[in-house]
């Protein structure tokens, strides 16, 4: 693996080392120093071209429990605003010293452009509605954590599908691990075509609610208040909410995932997001643990030798 | 491939070095035993076991990985993480590190690194199957299975039922393993 830009070309096998690894971190993650010298020496930049706390913060977290350095970039601050191209903002910050890249755009196919153009790993942390690989990672990791394999497994995405990098990054991992994945929206947030994945699709959360191991909510962008795609907040809710009603008719070991930041009351009940079978916190620490498997992966060791 | 330990030398050698340590550390109150992946730790399940024997009391071996700790990574071709599991916290404990083969000592050196971050042992041991010599930096072995003197091109093969379906040592050169 030289890079880390989808979720759409791993094998089972090289997912399960990733998974196997995370574990590990995980336990790294736990210890009264939470810190290893794996990646000493190393450089991660993190190039966030479109806002984001959380993910930039995990791999922040990430590199530095491996003892690598960190640099960030911000679109606002940077010569972006002078009017430099991606093109230059990227080789500039290559010829500073860096060895690996994380790349967060907001158009889609950006992290493959730069990984043309520079020789050093690059990691895809979100690009526009098309992959967020290691966000899979981190779900199937938590999955796995929970149910020990998932294998069998069968799993509801709910919400917006079509505009939504988690979910296809998700779909591809969790199938390929051998999980059973259904897509639950209506039909103006399901894409397209969904017959090219590997996917069920149904418009009624209900149907299909009880046979569930797993519910995995996507966020609804409120700030889109809705608009064309549906009626209301408060319909959506109705009919594909996890609220306190639904979620007491899940199996009794069935859990609920959800990306964040979530929206209580909407996508996720307020009392469903506080229960011990809601995993989201859980979802947080592992992307900690997952992102440090990628990084070792990618730098930890003479991938050609 | 040379046959230089039998399953039975192996499990003599074992059974001896169970008792050094028992010797050695006066009793097991304090002692914690500590394989390093991937063949460390089948070594340290039977020094465990032989110690629980001698002594009559339950003693559990865990595993210390040293893939987050290597000082050539750059140079190696990459390797699995391994467990890391304590059986319990090594504050103030003796800890006996396991491992098949001691060479150049930098997977000690790495193995070492480990334990600062997961506690403070009192102190720590090493058990090895077989030194073949060639240290590269300062480590010697406290308990030894058997001295075997090489050449830098052989290759020190040692073999736990576990893993590869049977106990013993071989040695063979480079190109015929």
């Amino acid at each position: 693996m030289r890079h880390l830009l989808s979720t759409e070309a791993l094998d089972r096998e090289t997912l399960t080392a990733l998974l196997d690894d995370a574990d590990e971190f995980a336990e790294v993650l736990t210890r009264p120093q939470p810190k290893v010298p794996a990646l000493r020496g190393k450089t991660v930049a993190t190039m966030f071209f479109e806002p984001s706390t959380r993910t930039r913060m995990s791999f922040e977290k990430a590199a530095k429990a491996l003892s690598a350095d960190t640099m960030s970039f911000s679109p606002g601050t940077s010569s972006l605003s002078k009017g430099e191209s991606l093109k230059d903002t990227v080789l500039t910050v290559r010829a500073m010293g860096v060895d690996l890249m994380v790349v967060r755009h907001k158009a889609t196919g950006a992290p493959w452009r730069i990984a043309d153009w520079l020789d050093i790993p690059i990691v895809n942390g979100g690009d526009g509605a098309h992959q967020h690989p290691t966000q899979a990672l981190l779900d199937c990791l938590t999955i796995r954590q929970h149910f020990g394999t998932l294998d069998g497994l069968r799993i509801a995405i709910v919400g917006d599908i079509r505009h939504s990098r988690v979910a296809r990054s998700d779909i591809f991992a969790m199938s390929a691990l051998g999980a059973d994945v259904t897509l639950v929206g209506p039909p103006t947030l399901l894409p397209i075509d969904p017959d090219a994945w590997p996917v069920d699709v149904s418009h009624d959360l209900d149907d299909v609610l009880e046979e569930l191991d797993v519910v995995y909510l996507l966020r609804v962008q409120t700030e889109r208040g809705g608009g064309s795609v549906f009626p209301s907040l408060a319909e959506y809710t109705t009919r594909y909410g996890m609220t306190t009603e639904r979620f007491r008719r899940l199996k009794p070991d069935a859990v609920v995932l959800h990306p964040g930041p979530m929206n209580r009351g909407v996508e996720i009940g307020h009392d469903v997001a506080d229960d011990e079978r809601a995993l989201v916190l859980q979802q947080v620490t592992n992307g900690v643990a997952a992102r440090m498997a990628v990084l070792f992966a990618l730098l930890g060791g003479d991938t050609d030798a | 491939m040379r046959h230089v330990m039998t399953a039975e030398d192996l499990a003599r050698a074992t059974r001896r070095i169970a008792h050094e340590i028992v010797e050695g550390n006066h009793g097991l109150a304090d002692v914690v035993v500590l394989g390093i992946p991937t063949r460390g730790k089948p070594f340290a399940d039977r020094v465990a076991a032989a110690l629980s024997d001698i002594e009559g009391v339950p003693v559990a071996a865990g595993s210390v990985d040293i893939g987050m700790y290597r000082d050539d990574i750059d140079t190696r071709p990459k390797t699995r993480i391994g467990p890391t599991e304590l059986p319990e916290p090594i504050d103030g404990k003796v800890v006996v590190l396991t491992d098949d083969v001691l060479f150049t000592g930098r997977t000690i050196r790495a193995a070492l690194d480990a334990l600062t971050d997961l506690g403070r042992p009192s102190a720590v041991q090493l058990a090895v199957v077989v030194d073949r010599g060639h240290r590269q930096l300062p480590i010697r072995a406290d308990y030894v299975g058997k001295n075997i003197p090489t050449s830098l091109g052989e290759r020190v093969s040692v073999r736990f039922e576990e893993i590869d379906g049977e106990d013993g040592v071989w040695i063979g050169t480079e190109e015929t393993t």
